[in-house]
């Protein structure tokens, strides 16, 4: 559908891996704070997750906006879903959404 | 260049005019806000399309000029 070849990346990262988090640096060093608040939230649900650096390649950087048409980093995905940015990931974790969204997904949580 | 939070403001109102919106300038450099949208163009919306409704109305200035957006979306309370 794309002929873009950073999307087409993206594209199977997101199917290959129950739940990946496009990020700015690593999820051992995070570069962004926003980065940061969402690795620290998977982490307390002791969600595995892959972390893809968009520092390491500009290209995935402007596909990751494209691909599901949101301007900004970090982006979750949980079974090749978008669920949202740094505020919805927030939101959801503070109110419960989210662990209930990895159960029914059926992705181990804590 | 960074935006003030009326500039935000009237273009979030400019695409949903019946938007209730609230801006805090979180540093006070004009250049981290947080806003608080209300509207009742969010029904039926996931909160990612409602995200969405409001990054379009600012038509790409999110995640450029505008460097950070603390953004909470919510639908007008049942009177």
């Amino acid at each position: 559908m794309t002929d873009n070849p950073a999307i087409t990346q993206i594209k199977a990262d997101v199917e290959a891996n129950d739940v990946v988090l496009f990020m700015k640096g690593s999820p051992m060093f995070p570069q962004c704070g926003f980065s940061a608040a969402v690795v620290q939230i998977l982490s307390q649900l002791e969600v595995k997750f892959k972390g893809v650096d968009v520092l390491a390649d500009d290209t995935v950087r402007q596909g990751v906006k494209e691909f599901s048409n949101w301007p900004t980093v970090p982006q979750l995905y949980v079974k090749g879903e978008f669920v949202g940015g740094c505020d919805i990931v927030r939101e959801m974790a503070e109110s419960g959404e989210l662990e209930d969204l990895f159960k029914d997904k059926e992705v181990a949580t804590a | 260049m960074a935006m003030t939070a009326a500039e935000i403001s009237d273009m979030i109102k400019e695409a949903l005019p019946d938007a209730e919106v609230t801006i805090e300038d979180l540093r006070g450099d004009g250049d981290h806000y947080a806003a608080l949208v209300v509207s009742s163009a969010f029904e039926d919306k996931s909160r990612v399309q409602q995200h969405q409704m409001v990054y379009d109305a600012l038509q790409g200035k999110m995640g450029g000029q505008l460097h950070a957006l603390a953004l909470q979306t919510a639908l007008p309370e049942a009177s």
